[in-house]
């Protein structure tokens, strides 16, 4: 295989963990603040994603620095491109990850209902803006002759890219929710589950609405049978949610969201960035890519590493696999 | 001001504020790490409260490098498109390696050690702070060479169809003799600043609470101010190799350091100087004899290239334009660089002197307690703003002018909104931090929590370090 192709699947793989993953701990941020009851409920559900949070951002990073290493001209253009949308995205993270970390470290209502609004907005914030981001690198966006961006902010706010944004959203609530059921206790637990139900119907019919289109935009054969796996998976994630099979659940709702990135991908390749304006500015892999030496020094490398990063990682998930307790009150 | 003044006030304001935290981070880990490791051998209590305690403040600290951190890493691509475009296929790398090698073990292990208290087996849970300490290391040495390769390019070609610097020797990259030079220096800087914190701290305590805790915080003191006089030792040593090497691939630097505006053999190291800058007229100036020569050369009577000779050298290279950095900028932050960390050791070794044997630090010293930790910090960003500055007007030196990497799609209105927002943001931000951290100090080592009670029929007790 080329190694232009073995890095596109590597950054498709990248951000695919980075959505299943960060997808259920933006959904705890978004939801714990209104799912909790009070203060040990709220720190329950907040203590779900505690540990980990931290390190599924770091598939964004590593989804950012691969691309700059393997494709240069597809980073550039990107952030380039969608700078503003990015600005939003970069201050919901920072002040998400603050709040995150400075919470509990004041014992003090006022301080603590600060800070959950900040997790709730920066969970909230980037969610919508990756589906809005991503919605637009499938649809397309206004490039020239030399692969820069000709829109404006205004441009990336089209129907598709929308909706793209709110079903990210409802996807991620979804996700969260049933990963609280299966890591809590009691009545949060049940509270969890219910809710999952109901914003997983909502979540539904938004991907199916979404992924259809984009298959209508871009699809081809492979990428409409992984969007029709996904959508599949994701309703066998809502019956076994209602079935109260946690595990099954968010083993569907991880495999939906992660075969619905690829099925974008594999509508995308072997375009990067599509234009808008005239096919023979749409950036391809090939021209996106770097020099084979670089390509294959990193491929080395991460075959080398990338296998401890995940096993390390998952050490974390197995370290803290029992539910939180919601302390006495 | 347009696009491209306005995307380096903001790479300056963003880099300067994440390199408040940076230094931090490095060294209170590996301070922590030091501390639960005595702890874990010595089963003293004291380590253990210390470890809680700096631990605590290191948490609050790294929270804000890591949020700071990524702004960094988009902002390449935002606002500096052309430089991603030119430089990707070498610079990628090592911010890729950064990414793979130190971000996750890093954000990983914290989560670990945060929660994994009254999880893991106590040496698997030590094992998991120095995992930490490895990454933070990593991640210096990596970005520190992306930005080495930027102060001397090595181990690339120049591709002319695609008009980009192409990676042909990772290796090269990675050994770059200004990396070399430059991580131990920045890591000992960094020690200086966490040696200083502990040390600062240790101090205030001492004196406001005399009663409270008053041997842990003695021994705190201690370990703090010996962290700042040996690394100032290394900071000194590798400072001076780096000044050598500095001369050799980026002689206008070292020129510009010390407002040299003629080839001088040899030259005399500039103390002090009140005159024009331009070179023209001297008013009144402190100049020690030979210095310079060995400081750039390692021989006494050594030749110093000046800036007019350079300046005509450069021209002849590279077409007509100044080659020339901001003079008054790179002259003055390289002096209070290395004036204010030597002063910073001699603070920490004085105080180690007055509170020897067991005497009670003077009340007066309280003064000192808030201005320790900022001394070595200070230092740190003058270092940066003249290393950063002074390779300017280049961003790969002798490839890439500054002024050919910034966005070419992007408006100044974009970057004005971005650097307003994140000016206000990061305003807001020092403000909750210094609060927090205020906060988490005056409420001392009781304020922390105590390991919790691991008991075996309770094992689903909720978390309590850190949520």
């Amino acid at each position: 295989m080329e190694l232009t192709t073995v890095w596109f699947i590597a950054i498709a793989m990248l951000w695919t963990g980075y959505f299943v993953l960060e997808g259920f701990d933006f959904g705890v941020g978004m939801l714990f603040g209104f799912l909790g009851r009070n203060e040990p409920e709220r720190k329950a559900a907040i203590t779900t994603i505690g540990p980990v949070w931290d390190g599924n951002e770091v598939w964004l990073i590593m989804a950012g620095a691969a691309t700059f290493a393997a494709f240069p001209e597809w980073y550039a253009t990107l952030f380039s491109g969608f700078y503003l949308p990015l600005f939003l995205i970069l201050v919901g993270l920072i002040v998400r990850g603050v709040a995150l970390e400075y919470r509990g470290k004041r014992d003090d209502p006022g301080w603590r209902g600060r800070m959950d609004l900040m997790i709730t907005i920066g969970s909230l914030l980037p969610a919508l803006l990756w589906g809005v981001a991503f919605g637009n690198i499938v649809r397309g966006v206004p490039l020239d002759a030399d692969h820069e961006y000709v829109g404006s902010f205004g441009t990336l706010l089209n129907p598709f890219a929308l909706l793209g944004g709110l079903t990210f959203v409802a996807v991620f609530v979804t996700h969260g929710a049933i990963f609280l059921a299966l890591r809590t206790t009691d009545d949060l637990r049940v509270r969890a589950n219910r809710l999952a139900t109901r914003t997983g119907v909502v979540a539904a019919v938004l991907t199916i609405a979404f992924l259809a289109w984009a298959q209508a935009l871009r699809g081809d054969t492979i990428s409409i049978v992984v969007t029709i796996a996904a959508v599949v998976a994701f309703a066998g994630g809502l019956v076994a949610n209602l079935l109260r099979r946690e595990g099954w659940a968010f083993i569907g709702t991880t495999v939906a969201i992660g075969l619905a990135v690829v099925s974008l991908f594999i509508a995308l390749f072997p375009d990067v960035m599509p234009s808008t304006l005239d096919p023979g500015s749409t950036l391809t892999v090939v021209e996106a890519a770097s020099s084979s030496y670089t390509l294959k020094a990193m491929t080395i490398i991460t075959a080398i590493f990338f296998p401890l990063v995940l096993l390390y990682q998952g050490w974390t998930y197995w370290v803290f696999r029992k539910r939180v307790m919601v302390a006495a009150s | 001001m347009d696009t491209l003044d306005l995307a380096r006030w903001q790479f300056a304001i963003t880099t300067v504020y994440h390199f408040f935290f940076v230094p931090v981070t490095i060294s209170l880990v590996a301070i922590t790490a030091g501390l639960q490791t005595a702890w874990y051998r010595t089963g003293k209590e004291k380590y253990l409260r210390l470890t809680k305690f700096y631990g605590k403040l290191f948490l609050i600290n790294i929270a804000m490098g890591v949020v700071t951190g990524l702004v960094q890493e988009f902002q390449f691509g935002m606002n500096w498109s052309d430089y991603s475009r030119f430089v990707g296929d070498v610079f990628g790398a090592p911010l890729a390696l950064e990414g793979l090698l130190a971000f996750f073990l890093e954000s990983t292990f914290i989560g670990l050690w945060i929660f994994g208290w009254e999880r893991l087996p106590r040496l698997v849970h030590l094992g998991c702070i120095w995992m930490v300490v490895l990454g933070t290391q990593l991640s210096a040495y990596f970005i520190l060479a992306a930005n080495s390769w930027m102060q001397n390019p090595v181990g690339f070609r120049y591709n002319a169809a695609r008009g980009r610097a192409e990676l042909t020797d990772l290796w090269a990259v990675l050994t770059n003799k200004v990396v070399l030079v430059t991580f131990p220096h920045t890591i000992f800087a960094a020690f200086m600043v966490g040696g200083a914190f502990v040390a600062g701290v240790a101090l205030w305590h001492l004196i406001r609470r005399p009663l409270v805790d008053k041997d842990v915080f003695r021994s705190a003191l201690k370990i703090g101010a010996s962290v700042v006089l040996v690394a100032s030792v290394g900071v000194a040593i590798s400072g001076d190799l780096q000044g050598k090497v500095m001369t050799e691939v980026q002689p206008m630097k070292m020129a510009a350091a010390e407002a040299l505006y003629e080839t001088e053999k040899p030259a005399s190291f500039s103390v002090f100087t009140v005159g024009t800058l331009d070179g023209s007229k001297e008013i009144f100036s402190i100049k020690l004899p030979y210095l310079l020569s060995f400081l750039a050369t390692g021989h006494f009577d050594g030749e110093v290239k000046g800036i007019n000779s350079l300046q005509d050298a450069y021209e002849q290279l590279y077409g007509p334009g100044s080659y020339k950095p901001n003079i008054p900028l790179t002259y003055w932050t390289f002096r209070l660089m290395i004036g204010v960390g030597m002063l910073s050791a001699a603070v920490a070794l004085w105080l180690l002197w007055t509170t020897r044997r067991g005497r009670a630090p003077a009340p007066w010293l309280i003064w000192l307690a808030a201005p320790l930790p900022l001394l070595p910090l200070i230092a740190n960003t003058f270092g940066w703003i003249f290393t950063e500055t002074g390779r300017q007007p280049w961003l790969v030196f002798g490839l890439l002018p500054t002024a050919s990497g910034v966005s070419p799609s992007t408006t100044s209105g974009e970057v004005i909104t971005s650097l307003v927002g994140f000016t206000l943001l990061y305003g807001a931000l020092a403000v909750v931090e210094t609060k927090l951290m205020l906060r988490t100090i005056r409420g001392g080592l009781a304020g922390t929590d105590d390991p919790p009670e691991v008991s075996p029929d309770q094992p689903d007790k909720p978390l309590s370090f850190a949520y």
